[in-house]
């Protein structure tokens, strides 16, 4: 469109203000994509949850054990198809930095019930074969440089002592999103070497479809209502969601903070759109003696900030997108991946345009209703 | 030889509204200009002589009477047909030039095209046409900013015939420019009557310029009244 | 010849809207960066109030966190006889032996959700071992009784931990007989009971820590040396205010490092703005800058004088940042200790030290926003500054 080259011959025309507004706009919507993204990979381990299995932990909190007896009584409910279970070790890895999650697994059961971890059957096959072989995950290779084979040493915290394993297999995630940070190892080394002896931490209960979910967890909360370790059940989801809840009002804070930034781009861009409109009160009257119409006009000035704004967000989301790609970064290993979504950039994208809008709002309704004669006669 | 009727105004009145007084600028104009007319008014600062203008280009709307240009009763129209309307009858040549600095010679005079449905290549020969009259070719791709007055003012002129309106309306033309630039500017502006037929308004107060025209009158006080070239005052 | 400054504020003033609005937005990245670092800060002074430096703390060798600490009865009689302990006035050692665990508790607002609450076994001496305990509601428990004293601001973000509610773990029945205030620390959000009921109910069969005062406070690294010597012991023994200062460290140093990065960025969409707002007063101004020129002042005065006019704008801007954030100062929060594994509550705390490296950066933000347009404002030459005249 034609009028489109007068948008650019115009946006170019203070090429210096048109940079760093578009260099604010980027700036904000670089931080907005990554405040979001935040919180999005701290739920990413809620896309990938499976409805028919639920966990089992000690009803006073997490960190009591439950008995090894309980197994059984579990595996006989009705709907229950598998049950496997495991302790959270909970070591450190030469530094505290370092850090990930380790896992005491039943090496029979647990990657039964865990498709998505994908181990092939040599590496399984040698891991159950030593007692203390561990499987860790490709994400833990990346940031670590091991293969299999190589002896790793961890200092345990709850379970004090110098604990030693041999990586026997590196597991694969069946889709990006599943988690690739985790180290997996026997539990009956766990038990042999610790207080743990007869108890576990959790159980994970493989259901036979999701419908059943409910009426299985209350079966085994009642189960074992009265008795010396009384459990809680939930499903993987809403299980996860207890850990993501720990971190308090985070997503309230990341919201307001979010809001703030954009609230603040707006304000920045919104001043110099208006900036700009004062500069130009003879121009667009000369543009309208020469038949320019009221709407075009505004049009023309509007059009202007939505482009300046939107040329501004698809840089601030594309980097943002790029840099955390390229980057690998997983917030300290508390998140599998951070990655900006593409729903993220949908919305980033939008708002730059929403933001270009408004700003130029003011600056538009002005040129429209500017009055020719007396704009020939302002005087800057 | 029947020449059509460009311009014609009947009782024309223009009442300023400032802080509840009201200041009437133009008191019953009546005038007509035939097509081909070249029309100078001459008449002292305040007097009102760019608001008539103003009136006859249709960025201005009269408080009384009726202003019929190129067959049309001006007033009537809404904002969106006056615009639509300017587009095709007018060309503005200001005192101050008002080009937009940050286009070039090229551009400026290119940017009433952008009204039309011309495609790209003949707005590009309209524009190199109107800037090939007014002699600046050469200077195209210049900003307004490096170029000197009458340049300017040139520039201006071709932007104001680029899209060839029926009638030129010109407001002190000369009345920033040195003897020499003015003298050029009003050598165009007689060919741009005498060759190419073009109807011209011009205000001034400036003699010389007045002299050029076939016609002139006076305006003073809100009065139109036939002007003595030879006699005093002005 | 220094240019006025009632000039700067004139013109400030002559376009305010432009003005206001580039302070708001300085005013605004002042703001976040106040608050990120009332919470960094916060979260630190409720750790750091935790604890004294004089009073040794003892958990297990090698234990990072009290939870996973362990100290046998054996052990702690033991060093309940070592030397250099402050009695009572009743004769009896200034120590407690405490248990900490931790119980899944609903977080109240929606429905539905648990989230952990430290509980700690104690003995009564633990109001007069540790620093700044005050009941301030009811009274302390009896050991031997279902009673429990609840922290103040645990009180208050919990539903049913009122005085005469009663709590249900570790399958028996607790009363709340008191709520204790800890001088703000984190011992606020802890529930305290008998220690010797929770040993067996919760399945240990020793402590976890024990904090103790010396008779003479100077005497600590004596102390520390006689203990961790002794082979009978397998104790570590640190300064308790050591040991919580040592906490989150990590978490502290995220938020701190997260919330920098958050304003350096903003910072820059800031500075854009306000590079945009004074390009743009030069730009306008052109015609005065030529006749100061011709009046006579010198180039650097006329730089130094829009620099001014920025540092002032972005001054405000500060303030307004400043005054808006002030709101934020002692509202609680809460975010989970990763150490003791539960929720800690703590306030947002803004200290003068924040407000002025808040003005400080809005006022770097401003320098920096107006050095170029200033410089260019400076090299115009006269000839071509009074052309536009």
């Amino acid at each position: 469109m034609k009028y489109f080259r007068l948008i650019l011959i115009n946006a170019r025309r203070s090429r210096r203000r048109t940079i760093l507004t578009i260099l604010g706009v980027a700036v904000a919507l670089f931080l907005f994509c990554t405040l979001r993204t935040v919180m999005t990979s701290f739920r990413t381990a809620l896309d990938v949850t499976d409805e028919t299995r639920l966990v089992v932990r000690n009803a006073t909190s997490i960190i009591f054990p439950l008995p090894y007896a309980y197994k059984d009584k579990i595996a006989t409910i009705p709907g229950v198809v598998d049950v496997t279970w495991g302790n959270w070790f909970g070591g450190i890895y030469i530094d505290e930095r370092n850090f990930f999650a380790q896992f005491a697994v039943d090496a029979d059961t647990y990657f039964r019930i865990y498709p998505e971890i994908i181990l092939d059957s040599e590496s399984l096959e040698s891991f159950r074969k030593e007692r203390n072989a561990c499987v860790v995950g490709t994400g833990l290779v990346r940031r670590f440089g091991w293969k299999v084979g190589d002896r790793i040493a961890l200092k345990g915290t709850i379970f004090p002592g110098q604990w030693e394993f041999v990586i026997r297999g590196i597991y694969d995630g069946r889709t990006p999103d599943i988690d690739k940070n985790t180290f997996f190892f026997h539990y009956d080394y766990l038990e042999e070497n610790s207080w743990m002896e007869g108890s576990v931490g959790f159980y994970v209960v493989k259901v036979e479809n999701h419908t059943l979910a409910s009426p299985v967890i209350s079966a085994i909360d009642s189960r074992f209502t009265n008795s010396m370790a009384e459990t809680t059940t939930e499903t993987e989801e809403a299980f996860q969601l207890g850990f993501i809840r720990m971190l308090g009002n985070i997503e309230l804070m990341i919201d307001a903070i979010g809001g703030a930034v954009i609230f603040t781009i707006l304000l920045v861009t919104m001043n110099t759109m208006m900036m700009a409109g004062r500069e130009r009160i003879k121009e667009i009257a000369v543009m309208k003696t020469l038949g320019f119409t009221d709407g075009l006009v505004s049009a023309l000035i509007l059009g202007e900030a939505a482009i300046i704004a939107l040329v501004g967000g698809i840089i601030g989301c594309g980097l943002a997108r790029i840099i955390y790609d390229l980057s690998g970064i997983t917030l300290g290993g508390f998140v599998p991946s951070f990655v900006v979504r593409g729903w993220t950039i949908a919305i980033g994208i939008g708002i730059s345009l929403l933001l270009g809008v408004i700003s130029g709002l003011v600056p538009a309704i002005l040129a429209r209703r500017l009055r020719i004669t007396e704009a020939l006669r302002y005087v800057g | 030889m029947s020449a059509s009727i460009v311009v014609e105004l009947r009782g024309v009145k223009k009442i300023y509204h400032r802080d509840a007084i009201e200041v009437p600028v133009l008191d019953g104009i009546d005038l007509t200009v035939q097509e081909g007319e070249y029309f100078a008014m001459m008449g002292p600062s305040g007097s009102g002589k760019t608001t008539l203008l103003n009136l006859i280009g249709g960025i201005d709307t009269p408080t009384g009477g009726e202003v019929r240009v190129a067959g049309e009763e001006i007033g009537r129209l809404s904002e969106k047909q006056l615009a639509h309307w300017r587009s095709r009858h007018i060309g503005f040549i200001f005192q101050l030039y008002n080009l937009i600095p940050v286009l070039t010679a090229y551009q400026n005079v290119e940017l009433p095209l952008y009204l039309t449905d011309l495609s790209k290549a003949e707005r590009r020969d309209h524009t190199m046409a109107a800037l090939e009259v007014v002699g600046l070719t050469s200077h195209n791709a210049h900003f307004p900013g490096e170029l000197s007055g009458g340049q300017e003012q040139r520039v201006a002129i071709a932007r104001a015939i680029v899209s060839d309106p029926t009638l030129l309306l010109a407001d002190e033309p000369t009345g920033d420019l040195d003897a020499k630039s003015a003298g050029e500017i009003l050598d165009l502006l007689d060919r741009l009557n005498h060759e190419f037929t073009k109807t011209i308004i011009l205000v001034t107060h400036d003699r010389r310029a007045a002299s050029r025209a076939h016609r002139m009158m006076r305006l003073d006080k809100g009065v139109l009244e036939t002007a003595d070239l030879a006699g005093a005052g002005g | 010849m220094k240019i006025p400054i009632i000039y700067n504020l004139r013109n400030l003033r002559v376009r305010w809207v432009s003005s206001l609005m580039a302070a708001l937005g300085i005013g605004l990245v002042v703001m976040v960066f106040i608050v990120v670092l009332a919470l960094a800060r916060g979260f630190q002074h409720a750790l750091v109030k935790t604890g004294s430096p004089d009073y040794p703390f003892i958990m297990r060798k090698g234990s990072v966190t009290e939870i996973t600490s362990y100290i046998t009865r054996d052990q702690e009689a033991i060093i309940r006889s070592l030397p250099g302990i402050a009695s009572g006035p009743d004769g009896e050692p200034l120590l407690t032996s405490d248990l900490l665990v931790v119980i899944s508790y609903p977080r109240g607002g929606q429905g539905g959700s648990h989230n952990n609450v430290s509980v700690r076994g104690v003995s009564l001496r633990a109001f007069d071992v540790r620093k700044d305990i005050r009941i301030v509601e009811g009274r302390k428990f009896v050991p031997g009784l279902d009673e429990i004293v609840v922290g103040k601001s645990i009180s208050e973000r919990r539903p049913g931990l009122r005085l005469g509610d009663t709590v249900a773990f570790a399958r028996r029945n607790w009363k709340i007989v008191g709520l204790f205030e800890a001088g703000g620390s984190a011992f606020e959000s802890e529930i305290w009971g008998d220690v010797e009921q929770f040993i067996p109910l919760f399945q240990r069969e020793g402590f976890q820590s024990i904090t103790l005062h010396l008779d003479d406070p100077s005497g600590f690294d004596r102390f520390k040396a006689a203990l961790e010597s002794d082979p009978r012991l397998t104790a570590d023994v640190q300064r308790e205010s050591e040991y919580y200062a040592g906490q989150s460290q990590e978490l502290v140093a995220i938020i701190r490092s997260l919330g920098i990065f958050l304003t350096v960025i903003m910072a820059i969409g800031a500075i854009s703005g306000a590079l945009n707002t004074m390009y743009a007063a030069v730009g306008a101004r052109t015609r005065e800058v030529g006749t100061l020129l011709a009046l006579g002042f010198r180039p650097r005065s006329i730089m130094t004088s829009f620099v001014v006019e920025s540092s002032l704008l972005s001054l405000v801007g500060g303030a307004i940042g400043c005054l808006f954030s002030l709101p934020i100062h002692g509202q609680s929060t809460a975010t989970t200790n990763w150490d003791t594994f539960s929720e800690m509550t703590f306030d947002f705390h803004i200290t003068p030290s924040i407000l002025l490296a808040g003005l400080i950066f809005a006022l770097v933000m401003g320098v920096v926003g107006g050095l170029w347009p200033a410089r260019q404002a400076a090299k115009k030459e006269i000839a071509s500054a009074i052309k536009a005249l």
